[in-house]
């Protein structure tokens, strides 16, 4: 019966890998969903005790929620729900470790009561407070993320040396407590012990993921995934599953190998991302005063400009999400095409919050694949374009990043000033995620068009057809 | 053979392979990559139904309860989500 397990583990594996492709993608989930419900039924059926009460009533609340969690979220809002949902499974990983204190014999015996290490031996004394530690670290990091994607204000109440002294104190108190927790005898103070942890871990989760910028959630949340798939694997050499280890050690390490490839992205390393930055604390917000040439301009400028154009290019951005105007983005672009312009979306790795955001948008309303371009292979095309359109995108469109230093300095964006002219469809003169100002908006050929990315959408649309 | 040297063996070839299966992926799988895999790590749900064993404290079987919960909301949340954001691509895949 075990080698179900293996069983299980396989479909994992396929599954992974088919997600990594985009034509074998949706199989790639079905398979690694079957593979989640081979390895429940395993357990129910191999498990010598199971408390169906207690499994049942757990399985039926956390369907519920997740189904809720899952249907009523809006697309804008994926990577948040993203980021909630890995931090619930964090700590589940950390109740499991402590779950396992409490029924193990050892610990529990009232003549001679062990310690977690005399017990069993170094590998559990440390897989257990570790359990706890990255999965309380990864629930309360991922509600912070959670919050900052949502657009909450969250800072950091310390700055400079005296953040990082905290920390180093928060650090060292959860090893010494964890060092006490797995040497103390009878689970009554082990338990005490965890709790503490537990909590130490908790505020040292949020005060890691505080000082970093808005804009740099998206590798956090990624990050955190990967964590929580640490979690699961020492949970699973607290309970003595191979299945837990293996597929836990799989997940964190391809969720840290994601979160490379996504630092890489904006040009970053992990650990600059991680000590705050872009858009964090100490990034200074501009306002409008700082623009001295703004060109505003309607619907029906923009119409007219499109009217003489052969080539455009849409960017879209996280202002495009929002207005939820990835439908009316593709019937203009739809008009475009009948009037045999040349159009292509040109997709930022970073656009939005989270890589791909744009595209998962996109193909929701049903723009053609190759339509969409990515950022290496549309570049040099800027410079032969007539119009650009950028719907609600501002930090990867910034030509601040070219210069040496500033806080994006060394981004790649996109060329969209290259471009003949530039139409940016944006709600006010705000500063992005970044936090700073973005000098393509004084540019000559730049048209400001300051609405909701959706209504000025529509609006070129009616003018478009009245051309 | 001792039974957790075998353990941490295989939790380091599980990584190396974890390693192996990411090298290259479009930046639009991104996303969805990482809510797949979000749902895979809720794999600690069948740590939470190990957990949940008759015969206990109240104590421990409301932390068990607790954990198989959670789980479960991050297994079934995060699958639909991903299963949502793919939806879109596997109309595309039929055009």
């Amino acid at each position: 019966m075990e080698y179900l397990y293996l069983l299980a583990t396989l479909f994992f594996v396929f599954g992974i890998k088919r997600l990594t492709a985009v034509r074998t993608c949706a199989q790639g989930n079905r398979l690694s969903e079957v593979g989640m419900l081979i390895a429940v039924v395993s357990v129910l059926l191999i498990s010598p005790s199971v408390n169906w009460p207690v499994v049942i009533a757990g399985i039926i609340v956390g369907g519920g929620v997740g189904l809720f969690l899952a249907k009523r979220t809006p697309t804008t809002q994926m990577p948040e729900l993203v980021a909630a949902l890995n931090g619930f499974g964090g700590v589940a990983s950390a109740l499991v470790a402590m779950g396992d204190v409490l029924t193990n014999e050892a610990l529990n015996s009232v003549v001679a009561p062990q310690s977690i290490y005399s017990a069993g031996s170094l590998v559990p004394a440390i897989a257990t407070p570790v359990a706890i530690l990255i999965g309380m670290v990864t629930l309360t990091g991922s509600f912070v993320a959670y919050g900052k994607l949502s657009g909450k204000n969250l800072s950091h109440p310390l700055s400079g040396s005296a953040r990082h002294g905290l920390h180093a104190a928060l650090g060292l108190a959860a090893i010494a407590v964890s060092t006490w927790m797995v040497t103390a005898e009878g689970s009554g103070t082990i338990l005490a012990g965890m709790l503490v942890l537990a909590a130490i871990a908790a505020v040292l989760g949020v005060l890691l993921v505080m000082p970093i910028g808005g804009a740099d959630m998206p590798v956090v949340v990624s990050l955190l995934n990967s964590y929580s798939g640490v979690a699961g694997a020492f949970a699973g050499f607290v309970i003595a599953s191979p299945l837990l280890v293996v597929v836990g050690a799989m997940v964190g390490a391809s969720g840290l190998i994601l979160t490379q490839i996504m630092c890489k992205a904006m040009n970053r390393s992990l650990a600059n991302v991680l000590l705050g930055g872009m858009g964090g604390d100490d990034a200074v917000a501009e306002d409008a005063r700082d623009y001295q040439s703004i060109k505003q301009a309607g619907p029906e400028e923009v119409a007219m400009v499109l009217d003489g154009a052969s080539s455009v290019i849409f960017v879209p951005g996280y202002g495009l999400a929002v207005a939820q105007a990835q439908h009316v983005v593709r019937e203009l672009a739809d008009l475009l095409i009948d009037r045999d312009v040349q159009v292509r979306f040109a997709i930022h790795p970073v656009a939005g919050r989270m890589p791909g955001h744009m595209n998962v948008l996109l193909a929701e309303s049903d723009v053609p694949y190759d339509q969409l371009w990515e950022m290496e292979r549309i570049n040099g095309d800027f410079k032969n374009t007539d119009v650009v359109i950028i719907v609600g995108a501002n930090d990867v469109v910034n030509p601040a990043a070219r210069e040496p230093t500033g806080p994006i300095a060394g981004m790649p964006i996109l060329d969209v000033d290259h471009a003949a002219t530039v139409v940016v469809i944006k709600r006010s003169l705000s500063p992005g995620y970044a936090g700073i100002k973005n000098p393509l908006f004084d540019n000559d050929n730049t048209l400001m068009v300051f609405s909701d990315a959706k209504e000025a959408l529509e609006g070129m649309v009616r003018e478009v057809k009245d051309l | 053979m001792d039974f957790y040297f075998l353990m941490i063996f295989i939790f380091v070839i599980a990584a190396l392979l974890g390693f192996e299966l990411i090298t290259k992926v479009p930046p639009t799988l991104h996303t969805p990559l990482m809510s797949g895999s979000n749902a895979i790590s809720g794999i600690t749900i069948v740590g939470a139904i190990m957990a949940a064993q008759e015969n206990q404290t109240v104590f421990a079987q409301i932390i068990a309860f607790l954990a198989v919960a959670l789980a479960t909301i991050n297994v079934i949340g995060g699958y639909m989500v991903t299963d949502r954001m793919l939806g879109s691509f596997k109309k595309k895949g039929k055009k």
